[in-house]
Order: structure tokens, then sequence, then C-alpha cells
């Protein structure tokens, strides 16, 4: 559907004078209430876009466990050596100063009826319009030998943080000649080039400190997102390094032995020194608590995020299930805009606007080797649907490959003043 | 000396050409070029001055001329592929800061399809790679390319921008910060809406932005203008 934006303003028009007449929110306070759940790139966006929009004319609260917010977009660069953990790290401050009140704890319950969301700590929060942006979590069993208490011994480094650091560190340690093994997730998942990515600065950090060391993919898919691009970029500068093992070769037919430090693929067991496990995913608990997703995500109305289970309540970013946009934190942050947008609309009667989205995922292969694949989203009935799309080539020059990592450094720098102010 | 080097390639280049008698000429560019000549030079033994030296210059990536001092926005440019041609030419001579919008080269452009025809002309004669700028037909296409009075007087919806802004603000700092992407505040309203035409257009090469703004109506292109005027 094409929106005309002549039709779209006479529409919202009649939206905003239905919303203008008082509306009673709950135990009749005075001021419309957002609790906003996970502060990442989709929560914390959508938190500091409505309190910063509605000028005061909403309660926002945020509610995030960590004081400090490592992103897990740019922690392959860490484990390549390309930046340093510090450059990940990011706290609320702004935010807070922005005008959220931003809560350190767990949301651990969602009372629908009540309208409240219940916190570790024993207090409770009511909201008018709750947003859910909790990122994902992994499914149990997905790895044969492997669960949460593996993750020590077997690190995801799929949440930004100490995970990230542990699987740093054991790279660090692995013996000269050692084997780096990395189990790939099954679709859907989180950043869809990231393992890719990562298997690339795995090897960027062992070329120049452990150059006869060995990496091995087990793969339960046939194949994934820019993979001739990453492939070009294995044979170019890790030639030999890396063993990509797809379904087709039986990576997907694996277990692990988090005590043996061995991991099996398709029946052949092989001893290894890091063993990177990153098992399929669903979305983050508190959308299951809330009873929104159906399967493993969570179903939302493209044109505002609001879940198909319930009006009131939003689910942003990886945690979602909305169509065609893939799990990224680019994606996270373009639909919090829209929800934002929304939400305010329906609280205060501001101009709701049609739902535009885009995503942008960078990455890099090797030091100022960078590439990236986009694409540009509606919404529909049905879904988010894309509209128009790119992906770098292969055979780029040098030149334009370091001006596509600059790009991605000034993303970064761009995304994170747009998440925490 | 300078000046007596470039009148006798004329002669020479004068008796040369089909064009010298057509509606277009040489003779004309050369004239246009004085406007150029404080800091470019062309022609044989052309070197490089304040700006570069323009033998060849059909065919030369943007900002790739080694020993040059280029803004960082003109390499930036040539290293997402902007190569200079009959077309991208005109486009930066009409209005230098449209295509490269922090270009060192502070000449206003020349407004007069004409007078770039003939500077194009005169140009492409000492460049073995302008074979195009003679076809006169492709002046017609790029009068089309170029952002018609219509569009540019259409006055934008600063509140639909500040909403439709809110996706350049994932790469562009709302701050105006530039740390690989450049600030976008404060933009004057019609050169920001020739950038972004010309994007939509694909006449600024860079696929992120081609892409944005290839879906972005006029109105939208409009209030985008209308909002970040305004943001400092």
């Amino acid at each position: 559907m094409k929106i005309n934006r002549r039709i779209f303003m006479g529409n919202s028009v009649i939206a905003a004078s239905t919303l203008a007449a008082p509306t009673v929110f709950a135990d009749g306070h005075a001021k419309p209430r957002v609790v906003v759940i996970g502060g990442g790139a989709g929560g914390a966006t959508a938190a500091r876009y409505i309190a910063k929009d509605s000028k005061g004319k909403i309660d926002v609260t945020l509610v995030e466990p960590s004081r400090m917010y490592y992103t897990c977009f740019f922690s392959n660069l860490y484990l390549g050596g390309v930046k340093s953990i510090d450059d990940l790290g990011h706290s609320y401050g702004k935010i807070a100063a922005g005008g959220v009140n931003v809560v350190h704890d767990w949301a651990v319950g969602v009372d629908r009826d009540s309208k409240t969301v219940s916190l570790a700590s024993g207090s409770s929060v009511p909201y008018d319009k709750l947003i859910l942006s909790p990122g994902i979590d992994f499914i149990d069993g997905a790895v044969e030998g492997w669960n949460l208490s593996s993750q020590n011994a077997m690190p995801h480094a799929y949440k930004g943080g100490s995970q990230t650091e542990l699987l740093k560190a054991q790279i660090a340690s692995m013996p000269q000649g050692g084997t780096y093994a990395m189990v790939a997730p099954p679709n859907p998942y989180r950043c869809p080039p990231g393992p890719y990515e990562r298997v690339s600065m795995v090897a960027h950090y062992l070329k120049s400190n452990n150059p006869t060391a060995k990496i091995i993919v087990a793969d339960p898919k046939p194949k994934f997102s820019k993979q001739g691009l990453f492939q070009e970029g294995w044979a170019k500068h890790y030639d030999g390094m890396i063993e990509w093992i797809s379904s087709d070769f039986g990576g997907g037919n694996v277990s692990v032995d988090p005590n043996e430090m061995t991991v099996s693929i398709d029946g052949e067991t092989v001893k290894v020194d890091v063993c990177n496990v990153i098992p399929a995913m669903k979305a983050g608990r508190i959308a299951e608590l809330a009873g929104v997703t159906e399967g493993n995500f969570a179903p939302v109305n493209a044109s505002d995020m609001s879940t198909k289970a319930n009006a009131d309540i939003y689910v942003l970013g990886d945690a979602s299930q909305q169509g065609d946009m893939p799990k990224s934190g680019f994606s996270a942050n373009s639909q919090a805009k829209v929800c934002a947008n929304a939400v305010r609309g329906s609280l205060t009667g501001s101009k709701v606007f049609p739902a535009k989205f885009s995503n942008t995922c960078w990455s890099l292969v090797h030091e100022n080797d960078g590439i990236k694949v986009g694409a540009t989203y509606k919404a529909t009935a049905e879904k988010i649907a894309k509209v128009d799309g790119f992906i770098s080539a292969t055979n780029e020059s040098a030149e334009l490959r370091k001006a596509t990592y600059e790009e991605s450094e000034g993303w970064y720098a761009g995304i994170t003043a747009d998440m925490f102010g | 000396m300078y000046c007596k080097l470039v009148l006798l390639l004329l002669v020479t280049l004068f008796h040369g050409s089909a064009y010298a008698e057509s509606a277009y000429s040489i003779s004309s560019g050369a004239k246009l070029f004085k406007k150029c000549q404080n800091c470019h030079q062309i022609g044989e033994g052309a070197k490089n001055r304040v700006g570069p030296q323009l033998n060849n210059i059909f065919g030369r990536t943007a900002g790739g001329l080694p020993g040059v001092k280029y803004s960082k926005s003109m390499v930036q440019a040539g290293e997402e592929g902007l190569v200079w041609n009959n077309e991208t030419l005109n486009s930066f001579i009409e209005n230098p800061k449209k295509l490269i919008v922090k270009t060192r080269m502070s000449f206003s452009g020349l407004r007069k399809e004409d007078d770039r025809k003939n500077l194009l002309l005169y140009l492409s004669e000492f460049s073995k790679d302008a074979t195009k700028v003679k076809d006169l037909e492709n002046f017609t296409k790029n009068k089309n390319q170029n952002v018609d009075p219509t569009i540019l007087s259409i006055v934008g919806d600063p509140e639909y921008g500040e909403y439709l802004a809110s996706e350049c603000m994932t790469c562009h700092q709302s701050s105006g910060l530039d740390d690989g992407i450049p600030g976008i505040n404060a933009w004057q309203t019609e050169d920001f809406v020739i950038a972004m035409h010309a994007y939509k257009k694909k006449q600024r090469p860079h696929p992120v932005m081609q892409m944005m703004a290839g879906r972005l109506t006029n109105e939208e292109i409009a209030a985008l203008a209308a909002y970040f005027k305004d943001l400092n």
C-alpha cells in the first residue's frame, strides 16, 4: 500500500480528535504512564524519544538491570583487537537527565489486568502502555550437551558485556596452534552477519598472535548473510585458517561436552581449546511472561509494533516477530521510533505519522575492510515488508572498504548517541 | 606564460574540433575557464595549484590525484565511487556545494546551462576519455535531473520533518558531530533539498543515502529540510 500523505494526515486528524477527548488512565492518575523494559537499542531509544517528544506530558520509566550497557554490536571488533571494552560501554545518566525514570531492576512479571509490572525487588510499576525490548534468550537444549550453566566453559558471547570479555580472554589463552570452534545458530537469530564477522575478527586476532591456530565453524544452515563477501575476505586475509562446515556437510548435527572441551560434528569428535556456542534464540523471558509470544517470538502489528496479543503491550527489536527486518540493533532503534511516535499519539493525541523502517548492518572482515548490507521497509497489514535494499560487492577497492569501515564507526557513534543521549 | 600556453593550445584545438561551429564553442569555454584559472591549470605542462590540474579530468576519480589538498568530503566522495564525467562535472560546476557539501572549491557555480556546456566542451579537449561529453544530448538529460523549481518551492512541515529525521539520527548525530558520518544540522533548505534529490536520482554516490532518499516523497524531503534548517 502506498501511503498518500494527504489521506494519511486526514485520518490522523480524525484519530487525534477522538483522542483529544478526555482519556481516563488507570486509577485516575493525571499523567499517562509508559513503562519500557530493556535498555538496549529498542528500549533506550523508545524511552528517550517518548520523554523528549512528549515534553513532560508522559511519565516514562525504563527498567534495565545493568547500570552500564555493553553493546553487542561492535563486540566482535573488541574480540579482533580493533576496539577496547570501554569503547562498548554506555551509562544511562543522560537518559535519566532527559526525564526518564531509570530503574535498575529485573522485571519479573506482567499483570495485564491490573496493568502493572512486578520487579525482582518486590515493588510494582503501573503502566498505561508497556514497551518490551528484552532482546533474546537461548532455547534450552538447542545444542546437545550445552545449557546456561555451561556458559562459562563454552561462552555464547551473544549478549554484550561479561560474556564478551570471557570469550576474548579464552581466545587470548589458546595454546599456539590451538583450535577455536563456533557452533553457529539456526535462523532466526540476532544479527545475521554477527557469527561470521566474529569468525573474521577472531581470525584477525589469531593471525597476529597465534598464526597456526585453526577455526572450525559448525553451522546448522546451508548459507549465511553476506556469505560471498565473507568468504572472499577469508580467502584473502586468512587463507587456510577457517573451516566452515555447513548443514550440507553435517554442520547441524552437533553436540558438545563442556567438561571434556570436545565438539562432535556429524559423529566426529574434536578436542578444542575454545568453544563458542551460539544456541537457537527466543524472545527475552519477560515477553513470554507477559503472554505476548507465540512460539519463540512475539508477533506484532507493523504499523506501531503493538503485539497481536495485547493492544497496550508493544515489543521491539530481537524479541519481536515482525516480518522482513533482520534482528539487529539498527532495526530495534528504527522500530523504537515508529513505536514511540504511535504510543505518544495514542496517549496525548499528538500526530501519528506513517511507519518507516530501515536497517543497515556493517561488518568488519579485516582491519579497514568493511562491508555492508541494508534495506528500507514499510508497514503492511500483514508484516513489516522490505521496500528496497543494497549490498556491498565483491572485489571492491581497498579505499571503498576503508570508507565503509569508517562509516560504520560513524554509525556506532550515531546510534549510541541516539540511544543514550 | 601560462596564459600563452592556454592560448596556443586553443588555437590548435579550435582547428581540430568538429564542434567549433555548433551552438557551443570551445572558445566560449576557454573564456569561461578564466574564472577557474586562479586555481586550476590545464594543457601541456599544467601543474596542481590550489586546485588539481585538469588534464584528463574526465574519467578521473574525485579527490584522486596525488599531491592535491582535497577536502575530506571530496576524497570520501571518490572513495564512494564518484568519477568525473559529463554528468557529474555538469552537476558539480552548476553548484559545487550541491554535489560536495564541504568542497574546498570556493566557486559559486555556473547556473547557465549553456555556460556549462561550453566549459565542459573546453575541458573535454584536454581529456583522452571525453568522447561522452561531445554527445550534447546528455545535457538535455541532465537538465531533467536538476531539481524542478516547484519542488524547491514546497514548504515543508517541520513537525513531520522531526519524525522523519529520527530515522536519520541513527547515523547522523543530532549534536552535529562527525565521527565518520557527517553532521547535517543547520543546512540551507535549498541545499538540503537539492542534495537529497541528487541522492534520490542516484547522482550523488552512496548506496545507503540513495536508498534512504529513494523512498522519500518531495513533501517528505521538504519536511526534513524544514526541520534540519533550524537544528543546531
